[in-house]
């Protein structure tokens, strides 16, 4: 189901009603968003994936196409399955290209709506064309619709009900009922969150304790800090616009030294802006928050578009060598949950975290589990309130030496609390120090201090065999297509296991190895060109010999049939 | 309440007998005593540079940071905390070169925060380069033959930038300069100071001798009125930002934190972290 056009008409987004209404009746939605990092021109299209199961993956073929002009069918027919329909506005007397197999409805789309009174409607009447043609009830469609426009006043509500109707019952007359190959199975009713990666981030921002976000804009991680922007206010905190990530991790890092949970958000070119700061943060041992929502690069590269090219600037990134943390979300769950333990970690472990999504993980909308807020407590670690008093002139021992690296931490304010904090090696109270053991502790101490921590799930494991035919590896958003060529390679009698590495930095080693180990082959999994999740496997685990790559880069995510495809053709 | 001696801590500053930074820590340990802070409530944030050293020498959360990054960090930690009583601080290269970005944004943001620049118109802690500040034709280690570029004027970007208390000093003159720095602690809104701060061991020209023959003391012009914007500009550029004193002061803008909607008067830092379950069904109904 997909709904295309150019950006230039407004038509920039399927009416939310649609999705809201099919959520409500408790399908389970994968939204693609295709568009160009202009804003006006240059097409666009809105994917969206229904079913009675769950789905985390775009489908190789469409079933329906809601074209707004021909150059949208021209562009996308062909991914159109066998017997596949498409709905366009008669506006511009729609026509199939040669050898395409489809059925054509031309519905007057524009002619209805401005009919009723706006072009405006012309979604209206699409959405109710498709929603139709699938045999849903207008009932609960119309509730949607009742509730988007209600503050318009009902003569607003009936006028966008009345072109849903129209829609409907044009294509229904068109296409002699409802299309009985499209029928929805009705779905399990239950409630179910439709959101976008970087919705659930915030929420989890929120419910982790949050309160203050510095950053500057970017594609693709402006909805974070625009979430934020609505949201904070209304629990004392607030987010502020930089002059750049620098200041934007800088401010951070200052917010999160005076006790405040904060948070900055990016892509590839903030977080290159930023790696100076995370080295101050893992230095000054001040718990940070980051997000990096990933797109293609390098440079500006391809900033609209899907890739998993970080990784190594995460991990590696910023010069020196700190304790730092790099989580790798693979749902939306995962977006909300992950974001507050990273709080946690970074304020248990005085470290900076990075928060790695990819653009469709970040953005495409999908169906989520309930979300529960009580299931993560918020964990501050040794943070020191009422610290006993000092001798004269004794300082706090902020970097105090302990068993397990981490020293307690005291606010500013604290009436025996005074400590200097630099980045410059420094003692145990925080005073410069160049003294080569003091130097050689300090390092010791801030490097064991994540030495086998791990995240809830830092792997996820989903291994019925015991000695499988391939091991797949990812991570981020491609879990759900690794699973559905895995449905198709079972078909053919291939047995495989799946894993997604969720803690990407320190690497997972010990747990990923029985199923290296147990599998026949290995395969991984990545958006980008030099297999940079690969090259962490090798290097922390080995196998070297027995891991081959699917790789792709092109800017769109991986297809299940690619997937398909790639395994089979493996050697 | 607290004396100066409180301010002081047993760290041995590394600077160079005879670096005007010596006289700016006495004067912000100083304004600390006279304007009635407590160690404890005041946080100094400084860059990188012989001046960021600052933060180590002072009696009070101090924050040595990056360099040209003493005013972002200074802003979250003022953000997190509004009770505390923030400093930020650093030199002529940390403020007006790699940190100018920050510098022109942090005046214009206008958080209540103090910001004083030890300007000593050369790079003392990398051992004497050209800075923003050093006169055309000056000769340093990267300008052999002396500066091609130009010096920029700070309170005349400060001012431009939509400053709210612009001043300058010059470290010799500990009076002037502890007074400007308890007004500025005590303005609600962002206070630049630019103090000339000799750098005795790379820079043979910008000498206290010679700070001392040109300098132009507004506290010898009765009749100046710092509330004129025009006026300050004006005298800025007669004396070649040549002047010392209180140069401009606007008391009737609000600050930041105060116009940050629903933000408490009392420290974000003390605020509770969590939510209650009615709080996130409410964020959780738009998603449904
Ligand atoms: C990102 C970065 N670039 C360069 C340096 C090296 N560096 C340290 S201080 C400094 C300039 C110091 O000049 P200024 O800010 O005027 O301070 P001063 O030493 O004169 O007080 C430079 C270039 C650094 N620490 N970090
Ligand atoms: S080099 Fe110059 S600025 Fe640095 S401590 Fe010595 S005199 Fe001061
Ligand atoms: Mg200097």
């Amino acid at each position: 189901m997909e709904d295309r056009g150019s950006a230039r008409g407004g038509r920039r987004k399927y009416g939310p009603h649609f999705s809201t209404a099919l959520n409500r009746l408790g399908y389970y939605l994968y939204g693609y968003r295709h568009f160009s990092s202009r804003i006006k021109g240059g097409h666009t299209n809105n994917k969206i994936r229904i079913s009675t199961k769950p789905i985390r993956a775009i489908s190789d073929d469409l079933d329906i196409l809601v074209a707004f002009d021909q150059e949208s069918i021209d562009l996308n027919s062909h991914e159109l399955r066998p017997g596949g329909v498409v709905v366009a506005d008669a506006k511009f007397n729609p026509t199939l290209p040669d050898g395409v197999d489809a059925r054509l409805f031309a519905v007057p789309i524009t002619a209805i709506a401005e009919e009723l009174g706006t072009s405006l409607m012309k979604n209206m009447v699409a959405s109710g064309a498709s929603w139709a043609l699938l045999g849903l009830p207008l009932e609960v469609f119309n509730k949607a619709v009742e509730e988007e426009f209600g503050r318009k006043g009902p003569a607003i509500v009936e006028k966008n009900v009345e072109a849903v109707k129209r829609g409907a019952e044009y294509v229904l007359e068109l296409a002699g009922g409802p299309l009985e190959e499209f029928r929805l199975e009705p779905a399990d009713g239950r409630q179910k969150l439709f959101m976008i990666g970087n919705e659930a981030i915030g929420l989890g921002a929120i419910v982790a304790g949050c309160r203050i976000m510095s950053a500057y804009p970017i594609t693709p991680a402006s909805e974070i800090m625009e979430y934020l922007i609505k949201k904070l206010p209304k629990f004392g905190g607030t987010v502020i616009q930089t002059e750049d990530e620098i200041a934007a991790a800088t401010m951070a890092i200052g917010a999160g030294y005076a006790g405040v949970r904060a948070m900055t958000a990016s892509a590839g070119p903030g977080l290159s802006l930023m790696m100076e700061s995370i080295g101050l943060s893992g230095m000054t041992e001040t718990p940070l928050v980051i997000v990096d929502t990933q797109r293609g690069g390098p440079s500006t590269g391809l900033p609209t578009k899907q890739e998993q090219s970080d990784l190594n600037a995460m991990v590696y990134g910023t010069h020196g060598e700190i304790p730092k943390l790099v989580i790798a979300p693979a749902s939306i769950e995962d977006c909300f949950y992950d974001t507050i333990e990273a709080f946690n970690m970074a304020e248990k472990y005085q470290v900076p975290v990075i928060v790695m999504t990819d653009l469709q993980l970040s953005l495409g909308k999908q169906s989520c589990e309930m979300l529960d807020y009580e299931k993560i407590p918020i964990e501050r670690g040794k943070l020191v309130k009422d610290a006993p008093p000092l001798e004269p002139n004794e300082l706090f021992k902020r970097y105090e030496f302990t068993e397990d690296g981490v020293s307690p931490r005291v606010l500013p304010g604290e009436k025996y609390g005074l400590h200097h904090v630099t980045g410059v090696e420094h003692d145990e109270a925080g005073r410069p120090s160049e003294n080569a053991q003091n130097r050689q502790k300090m390092m010791d101490k801030r490097l064991k201090k994540l030495k086998g921590v791990y995240i809830r799930e830092a792997i996820r494991v989903d291994a019925p065999h015991e000695a499988p035919d391939l091991l797949m590896i990812g991570m981020g958003s491609t879990g759900g297509t690794i699973d559905e060529a895995r449905q198709r390679l079972a078909a053919d009698g291939v047995t495989s296991n799946h894993v997604t590495v969720r803690q990407i930095h320190p690497f997972p080693a010990d747990l990923l190895l029985p199923y290296l180990k147990s599998a026949k082959r290995i395969v991984v999994l990545e958006n980008n060109a030099t297999a940079q999740l690969a090259a962490q496997i090798k290097l922390h685990c080995g196998f070297a010999d027995n891991i081959r790559s699917i790789l792709k880069y092109d800017g769109t995510p991986f297809l299940p049939s690619e997937v398909y495809k790639a395994c089979k053709e493996l050697n | 309440m607290a004396t100066f001696k409180e301010f002081r801590n047993n760290v041995k500053p590394n600077w160079c007998p005879g670096c005007g930074d010596f006289s700016v820590q006495a004067a912000i340990q100083r304004a600390a005593a006279n304007v009635g802070l407590e160690p404890e409530g005041l946080a100094v944030v400084s860059g990188i540079g012989c001046s960021g050293r600052i933060s180590g020498y002072i009696n009070a959360y101090g924050f040595h940071g990056i360099h040209g990054r003493a005013l972002p960090i200074a802003q979250g930690v003022k953000l997190a905390n509004r009770e505390l009583t923030v400093i930020a601080s650093g030199g002529d290269g940390d403020g007006f070169a790699i940190g100018m970005g920050h510098t022109v944004h942090a005046i214009r943001r206008n958080l209540d925060i103090t910001y004083i620049v030890m300007d000593n118109q050369i790079y003392g802690l990398t051992k004497g380069q050209t800075s923003p500040r050093s006169a055309a034709g000056f000769k340093t280690k990267s300008t052999p033959e002396g500066s091609i570029e130009t010096s920029l004027s700070p309170l005349e970007i400060a001012l431009s930038a939509g400053a709210t208390f612009v001043a300058q000093s010059f470290s010799s003159d500990l009076k002037q300069l502890t007074l400007l720095i308890e007004e500025a602690i005590k303005h609600k809104g962002f206070s630049f100071i630019n103090v000339f701060s000799p750098c005795v061991t790379f820079n043979k020209v910008n000498t206290y001798d010679w700070f001392k023959e040109n300098i132009v003391n507004l506290d010898q012009f009765p009749d100046y009125d710092p509330t004129n914007r025009v006026a300050a500009m004006n005298k800025i550029m007669e004396t070649n930002g040549m002047l010392t004193g209180l140069i401009y002061q606007d008391k009737t803008r609000k600050c930041y934190e105060d116009l940050i909607p629903g933000f408490a008067q009392e420290a974000l830092a003390k605020q509770s972290l969590d939510i209650t379950r009615e709080q996130f069904d409410n964020l959780l109904a738009e998603f449904k």
